[in-house]
């Protein structure tokens, strides 16, 4: 050890490690061996099949943990389902007091998990005691809070029930939480399945929720690889799966619930932009490089993995990135002075390396610091790519590790479109003092988080998730809850009568119908699509018979090609569309209302001769779709973001954006009045909408170009497609550029549109057959049709001068 | 910055050695006489007991304060007192600590310390030229100043408390550091806020740019309300991090206090006996 003497001249900083000895004393008193906690208690590991987990800094192994079998996640299943109908039978105020009590737990053994975490993660202790672990008990409190404000702020909703949660490696503990804390809160009970590199933080977990004295079963963690995970998305008694990992494992994930009607939400990957303009204070710029992506080794879905910056300052940041590079610290990761720990585990490392590598080979310059790094456990160096084209797979692909590409831009224009030039669209940075730039920028940028001149700041009051193929759901914050209740009706609404009525495709189709002695002009309703009437691209048409078998009339039989055209008539309207104001859109759908009224006889006729409906129940569809109209009319200037009280010096703006094109697939009860039912929200919200009408009776829809055309719509923000619904809905589903999907109809084409929506990840909300009362407004109509019809931005905006 | 680095046991002895030798012993009180002054400079020699330097192996170094700084009228005895003891004796001067006097007069003191034998000398801006922006003005005045001095080390200090936004403090450190300073300096102690870290940061990276753009060295002094051994060990992980090993020489970097030296003593006693310190075991500054 060098001397005092020495160390003045040197100014060196030497260790500074953490203790492990109280980590270690409880992985003695385990015997350093873990079963999993199911209903309250620890199964026998002898019994199991056990694997090791690994210390990443020095790749020795921690402890063993079981390797939760089918059976060990029947186990658990069945225990959460005991567990449930006590557990949403509390009062949100004593669901309170657990989430409090966790919350103090944890807080009271902060250093314990932080040194643990670090242990089995291999991050730097100075982010699991000054981030994660604060976040954690952060979140369980923030969550108590819900709970104890559920029964009012969430009246007329119901937990889901049964949650199976399968987590990553990369913040163990804080994605529990995130999990766990809104899950409970809304009275929902849970089987959790931590990551296998990263299981013991959730282990000791359990043991908080044994020492706080919750129910037996309310929380149940169950160890193991993908396997084990694989038997809880497949278990049929789990009424939801929330997952955070890779986008790959997450289309499996959809694949493998589809159509079973379990909701899921989905954190996934991410290759997050970093902008920088030109008037930025580089300074702040390069600090904020290296909380984007040096924090937790660049293993963070979020991080700012693209550095996208003007020409003006290209050289200058890079020159001052290498020297900030410089100055790194990497080490054990229990050292108080370390900027970087391990990598998780060497097929990670492997990873790392290979891509690094192959974007060498694709002529991008890698630079990375003089020093060497530790020779012991999994270390990689922070690593900046230069000379980068935008179409190298180093720039496109999530690395998950410390490297970030640099690339430029020319004008704000440019930023905008390099930085949406992705799948992903978890999250994105950017740097300017310029207020009004940054005001402008962010709600173009397709990410679920923007932070202005800041990065990865996370709060529990605010949501975080992604849009594009980085998944679907919000966790934090009001808009996180939606993802763990449903609305109470649904628990008695029946299934849908599955009577198909089958349609023909009639070649020589119906004659106009004889009357007054003169032959009726013969009517033929097209498509709508861009604003006009368009014959179907195969120009075959479909009868349409009504509910007394009587030919009706005909429709087009749309195709695939017709999809795409609506599609793309739909994308060239979207933009201006989102760009009018709510004031102008309320205007419209006011005029629709107007118009409609107009033909009120009209329509009631068509709904009484086609569905046989009374006249009575036909005027009353025809006056509640009036009355819909209105309602999202009203609600088009008033569905409004929120300001969520983050704690740092700033505004958190959570501002609900539409999809952009949003396409709807309608069922055949209430024929005009759930296409209307569908429709407007997404219009009001400023979305364009491709809708696929009722295939049995779809003439109310037809009906409805004529007041389309009378309103002030503008071309191509309706686009309706009538024709096979089963053939349409597959078209819908694969689109790559839907990105989202809604789909009232026959159960198993739900579970169609679930498990072809992978290609691009779509959102999509689908009715898995339940039959829903269009006359009833609080199964038809408001906020869980705007919700569905936006997605929630938030945008963190730093005080200071 | 103190979360993200941590020097600990003899790391931490050393670096807070190194704060001693890094600091301008200081007062400006207007009680301040020659019997006050030469305590104060009988420290500036022997800043920390023997028997601790002893222990911590670092008699040798002939451990010393950077400076003494006083005022105008003290400087005298200060010189006087630390002769042969190579320590520089540092005047306050041009109407400390508020800056508004006369500018001929504020010239005329600056001559006068150095006459009298002040080796540096800490000059207030006129923040009133700040807070209206004019830039010119604080140029043609620290110019001004930078003559007086002659070959004396002109120290700036900016009154950082007074200047309300950062980029005001980053503007006020480039324009001193263009028209000659060889130090800027956060505050004179007399604000109603002094150091902070944030504006420590501002002004380092100022110095950075400066240095970036010129090739000159600029050193920076914190000043006021740093007390405690930890404060100062945080302020000198941010020059280390921000500037690097050069900045940490009296040269380049200073800390002005009065109680910080206090604290050090008792932490550097604890390092040796692994017990608590009292103030009343170490002499008095």
């Amino acid at each position: 050890m060098p001397d005092v003497a020495e160390i003045f001249e040197t100014m060196e900083y030497g260790p500074a490690p953490e203790s492990r000895e109280r980590v270690q004393e409880w992985l003695d008193t385990k015997g350093r061996r873990f079963g999993h906690f199911i209903d309250g208690r620890w199964t026998e590991p002898e019994e199991s099949e056990r694997f090791e987990t690994l210390a990443p800094a020095t790749g020795q192994p921690l402890a063993e943990v079981s390797q939760g079998t089918p059976e060990d996640v029947d186990l658990a299943v069945r225990a959460a389902r005991r567990a449930l109908k006590g557990w949403r039978g509390l009062s949100g105020h004593q669901r309170a007091r657990y989430l409090y009590a966790i919350a103090r737990r944890i807080q009271k053994d902060a250093r314990m998990f932080a040194v643990l975490e670090t242990m089995d993660n291999g991050k730097p202790v100075r982010e699991s005691r000054d981030l994660d672990i604060p976040l954690v008990s952060r979140h369980f409190s923030h969550h108590a809070g819900w709970a104890q404000l559920a029964d009012t702020e969430l009246a007329g909703y119901v937990p889901v029930g049964v949650v199976g949660q399968i987590i990553p490696w990369n913040f163990p503990l804080l994605m529990l939480a995130w999990k766990i804390a809104p899950a409970l809160a809304t009275g929902n009970t849970v089987v959790l399945k931590p990551a296998e590199f990263t299981p013991l933080t959730a282990l000791l977990f359990a043991e908080v929720c044994r020492a706080v004295g919750l129910p037996n079963g309310v929380v149940n963690v169950v160890t193991g690889d993908g396997r084990t995970g694989a038997a809880l998305t497949h278990h049929d008694d789990v009424d939801k799966i929330a997952f955070t990992g890779s986008t790959e494992v997450g289309r499996l994930i959809r694949e493998a619930t589809a159509g079973t009607g379990k909701r899921l939400s989905l954190e996934l990957g991410g290759k997050s932009p970093f902008l920088v303009y030109d008037d930025s204070d580089l300074d702040s710029v390069v600090e904020g490089v290296v909380d984007a992506i040096w924090f937790n080794q660049g293993q963070v879905c979020c991080a700012g993995s693209r550095i996208l910056v003007q020409e003006g300052v290209h050289e200058e940041l890079t020159r001052k990135l290498k020297a900030r590079m410089e100055t790194l610290r990497m080490g054990d990761p229990l050292d108080k002075g370390v900027d970087m720990g391990a990598i998780i585990a060497p097929v990670q490392l492997d990873k790392i390396q290979k891509l690094v590598e192959e974007g060498r080979a694709d002529g991008a310059e890698i630079w990375q610091p003089s020093w060497s790094v530790p020779r012991e456990g999994y270390f990689y160096p922070p690593t900046l790519c230069t000379n980068v084209s935008a179409a190298s797979e180093i720039a496109r692909v999530e690395i998950f590790g410390p490297v970030v590409v640099l690339m430029s831009f020319r004008t704000p224009d440019e930023s905008v479109e390099l930085a949406n030039d992705t799948r992903y669209g978890l999250a994105a940075s950017l740097w300017t003092e310029d207020i009004n730039l940054a005001l402008d920028i962010a709600p173009r940028l397709k990410a679920g988080t923007v932070w202005i001149n800041c990065t990865n700041l996370f709060d529990a009051a605010s949501g975080f998730g992604g849009y594009r193929e980085s998944g679907y759901g919000r966790e934090g914050g009001l808009e996180g809850l939606w993802e763990y209740v449903r609305p109470e009706w649904e628990e008695k609404a029946r299934l849908r009568n599955p009577a198909v009525v089958p349609i023909e495709a009639d070649l020589l189709g119906v004659s106009p119908a004889a009357g007054g002695g003169s032959v009726a002009i013969d009517r033929t309703a097209k498509l709508y699509v861009g604003g006009k009437q368009v014959r179907p691209d195969a120009e075959y048409a479909l009868v349409i018979r009504a509910h007394d078998g009587a030919a009706a009339g005909e429709v087009g039989r749309g195709n695939r090609k017709d999809i795409r055209n609506a599609v793309e008539a739909a994308h060239a309207a979207a933009p201006g569309w989102a760009a009018r104001t709510a004031y102008n859109r309320a205007q419209i759908l006011y005029f629709l209302a107007e118009n409609l009224g107009a033909r009120s006889h009209e329509f009631q006729d068509r709904l009484r001769s086609l569905t046989g409906a009374s006249k009575r129940k036909a005027s009353r569809e025809v006056e509640l779709t009036l009355e819909r109209l209105f309602t999202y009319a009203a609600w088009a200037d008033k569905w409004e973001g929120r300001v969520h009280p983050t704690p740092f010096r700033n505004v958190t703006l959570a501002m609900p954006e539409p999809w952009g094109v949003l396409a709807v697939v309608c069922p055949d009860e209430a024929p005009l009045l759930s296409f209307v039912s569908l429709m407007a929200p997404p219009l009001a919200m400023g979305n364009a909408v491709v809708a696929v009408p009722s295939e049995r009776w779809p003439l109310l829809a037809t009906d409805f170009y004529q007041v389309l055309d009378t309103s002030d719509v503008p071309p191509g923000v309706v686009n309706i497609v009538t024709g096979v619904r089963a053939e349409l809905v597959s078209v819908l589903a694969d689109h790559d550029d839907v990105p989202a999907l809604w789909h009232f109809g026959p159960a198993e084409l739900g579970g169609v549109v679930e498990r072809r929506s992978t290609g691009n990840m779509k959102r999509t909300w689908v009715d898995h057959g339940l039959a829903r009362d269009w006359m009833d407004p609080d199964q038809a109509e408001g906020e869980e049709f705007l919700r569905h019809a936006t997605q929630i931005k938030n945008i963190w905006v730093p005080y200071g001068v | 910055m103190g979360t993200r680095r941590s020097v600990k046991k003899a790391w931490q002895a050393a670096w807070l050695v190194r704060a001693v030798r890094l600091m301008d012993l200081t007062t400006l009180d207007g009680s301040d006489t020659p019997g006050r002054v030469e305590r104060l400079c009988r420290k500036a020699r022997q800043p920390v007991r023997p028997d601790l330097l002893e222990a911590l192996g670092i008699r040798e170094l002939g451990l010393r304060t950077a400076a003494v700084c006083v005022y105008h009228e003290r400087v005298e005895t200060a010189v006087r007192a630390l002769a042969g003891s190579g320590i520089p004796v540092a005047a306050v001067s041009t109407g400390f600590p508020h800056g508004q006097n006369p500018l001929p007069q504020r010239l005329d003191e600056i001559r006068a310390s150095v006459a009298a034998g002040a080796e540096e000398i800490d000059v207030v801006l006129t923040r009133s030229h700040v807070l209206t922006g004019r830039w010119e003005a604080i140029y043609e005045e620290v110019s001004e100043f930078r003559e007086a001095c002659g070959s004396a080390h002109l120290k700036v200090i900016l009154g950082t408390g007074d200047l309300a936004m950062l980029r005001t403090v980053g503007r006020a450190s480039l324009v001193s550091m263009m028209a000659g300073a060889d130090f800027v300096k956060t505050s004179t102690g007399k604000e109603a806020v002094n150091a902070t870290l944030p504006v420590g940061l501002t002004m380092v990276r100022a110095i950075r740019a400066y240095l970036e753009r010129t090739g000159y060295r600029v050193g920076f002094k914190p000043a006021g309300g740093i007390r405690t051994a930890k404060q100062a060990l945080v302020w000198l992980i941010m020059m280390k991090e921000e500037l690097g090993r050069p900045w940490l020489e009296p040269n380049l970097f200073r800390f002005g206090a009065s109680s910080l030296l206090g604290d050090i003593e008792r932490q550097l006693e604890h390092h040796v006996t692994g017990r608590y310190s009292a103030s009343y075991r170490h002499p008095l500054a």
